[in-house]
């Protein structure tokens, strides 16, 4: 019991951040139809600028703040300079554009920073509770808070603002969206904005956990895909469902089959996804997009 | 009001407004007749600005606006109702209303809001609901209120009586009148010539991306070829 427990424990941890990337697809997808791959690397900027900002001399927060910043400029600047020009172009080029991006973040990070691993020292102590004889961090009850704080604000900002209720209806009927005067190129480019801020929090949180690197973001983006898919592709409480699910699956298959299988879940569940309902979890039959 | 100029749009390669020209005056309800594929929708999206056109010009107030973007546009005070209603099927009918209200001053909202739901009362009862779940009278409501909701000095209704029943159709077309009544000029599309013709002051037949025939409405009912293509005498 204490061991399933243990695996629960890192199981919904990791989860809450591939909920988080999860989010970051289908909000941009939303409002784009487009399928960003480059959604693991705004996770893995706010890890890497917030460790590089915090050794420059920044406070942890400051740090942190950089991070998100630099990641929603970022975000803003995929868009602007690589989404908004390829308007029109195939599903396809558009994803392999946001591969490319996410090459170049990669390589990017490499050369200004580094190509080692990093972490950041917990935000409120290291020594763990013990719950049912499990071993509970407290920097993994900041992740899921974090996280659940996230969702909620997001989930505030759509419903209740009416920016984000014109996200919804550039998502829900672009057309009619441009008919009520919703600038639906601003509304993609918020999109993008507001996905690299959840992506790069997801970064700022987990990085005292789990370690970052230059390349962490890839893994992340597989991860948070087949979360994504497992949910039905766009839709939001699919992907927080799914990033749970996503890591729960992890988390036991490597503590009771074999550590080694841990990444091939991921796979697995887009392989399971894609030849068994298509539409996952909460997905809603066709949608059509112009 | 409206001066629509030698407009010519293409899809592609393919083009199907050949050259169009009309005219809104204020206060007029002018109606757009012509049969299936004629380029009535892609005339009503041109002057709305979600498609490119391709020569020609629009006017609006005297100013040309051709390279305004749409969003823009709705701000000078042009608004559509798009054929097949497109209500934002997942957002609550408030939603969608508010949505129109989206280039309005915060503070004109509430009041715009009120006067939607006094003009269609049904709508009223169904704030919380989601578009999607409407029946299509009630979607073509929601679809005319949001446009309202803009303060629009030009209505565009692309075939507002589409799949409706006969008493929905003349409500939605008495609807127009009230509008008329209130300020609103009224540039209409209709399958529906008949009772196209009976509110519209003037109108325009449209084949193939031209316009072949125009005049008050009163003479286009009369006229042979109206009679015999449109109006099935
Ligand atoms: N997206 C598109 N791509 C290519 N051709 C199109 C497109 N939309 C419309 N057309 C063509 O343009 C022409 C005009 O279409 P349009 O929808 O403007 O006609 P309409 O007069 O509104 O017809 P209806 O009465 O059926 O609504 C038609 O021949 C149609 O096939
Ligand atoms: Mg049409």
């Amino acid at each position: 019991m204490p061991e399933f427990l243990q695996f629960a424990f890192s199981g919904l941890t990791v989860g809450a951040i591939y909920a988080l990337v999860a989010l970051g697809f289908t909000l941009i997808y939303n409002a784009s139809g487009v399928i960003n791959f480059a959604q693991g690397e705004f996770v893995m900027l706010g890890g890497m600028v917030t460790v590089f900002a915090h050794a420059a001399g920044l406070p942890l927060p400051l740090a942190a703040l950089t991070a998100l910043v630099t990641a929603v400029v970022i975000g803003l600047a995929l868009y602007r300079f690589a989404i908004e020009p390829a308007r029109g172009a195939s599903a396809v080029s558009l994803i392999i554009i946001t591969i490319g991006a996410s090459i170049l973040l990669r390589g990017a990070t490499s050369i200004v920073f580094d190509k080692n691993f990093h972490s950041l020292p917990p935000y409120a102590g290291s020594a763990p509770w013990i719950v049912g004889g499990a071993a509970l961090l407290p920097q993994s009850l900041i992740v899921l808070g974090g996280a659940a704080a996230i969702v909620v604000a997001l989930w505030y900002f759509l419903t209740r603002t009416l920016t984000g209720k014109a996200l919804l209806a550039t998502a829900a009927n672009r057309l009619a969206a441009r008919l009520v005067g919703i600038n639906t190129n601003a509304v993609v480019g918020l999109s993008f904005a507001v996905s690299a801020a959840i992506g790069a929090l997801g970064g700022i949180l987990m990085t005292p956990i789990t370690f970052t690197s230059y390349d962490s973001g890839t893994l992340l983006a597989l991860k948070g895909f087949a979360a994504a898919m497992l949910g039905g592709m766009g839709n939001p409480l699919g992907a927080v469902v799914g990033g749970l699910v996503v890591g729960l699956l992890e988390a036991f298959s490597a503590g009771y089959i074999s550590s080694s299988y841990k990444d091939a879940v991921a796979f697995l569940v887009i392989l399971g996804v894609l030849f068994l309902m298509p539409q996952g979890l909460f997905g809603r039959g066709g949608v059509e997009r112009v | 009001m409206l001066k629509v100029e030698n407009v010519v749009c293409r899809y592609g390669r393919i083009e199907v407004l050949h050259g169009v020209s009309l005219e809104v005056g204020a206060g007029e309800i002018v109606s757009l007749i012509g049969s299936n594929g004629a380029g009535k929708t892609t005339l009503m999206r041109v002057i709305s600005g979600i498609l490119p056109m391709t020569g020609g010009r629009i006017v609006f107030d005297d100013e040309e606006i051709d390279r305004l973007p749409a969003h823009l546009r709705v701000v000078r005070g042009i608004a559509q109702v798009p054929e097949a209603r497109q209500v934002f099927a997942p957002l609550s009918v408030n939603d969608n209303l508010l949505l129109g209200g989206f280039r309005r001053r915060a503070a004109d909202v509430p009041r715009e809001l009120d006067r939607v739901y006094a003009l269609f009362p049904a709508l009223a009862e169904k704030r919380g609901i989601a578009a999607g779940n409407l029946s299509g009278g009630q979607q073509q409501m929601l679809a005319m209120g949001r446009a309202l909701m803009s303060g629009p000095r030009l209505l565009l209704l692309d075939e507002p009586s589409m799949g409706l029943a006969p008493v929905l159709v003349d409500q939605i077309l008495d609807t127009v009148v009230a509008l008329r009544k209130a300020g609103v000029t009224v540039l209409l599309v209709e399958q529906n010539v008949n009772a196209a013709l009976a509110i519209a002051d003037r109108a325009y037949v449209i084949e193939t991306g031209r316009i072949v025939l125009s005049g008050p409405s009163a003479t286009l009912a009369d006229d042979p070829r109206v009679r015999e293509a449109y109006l099935g005498l």
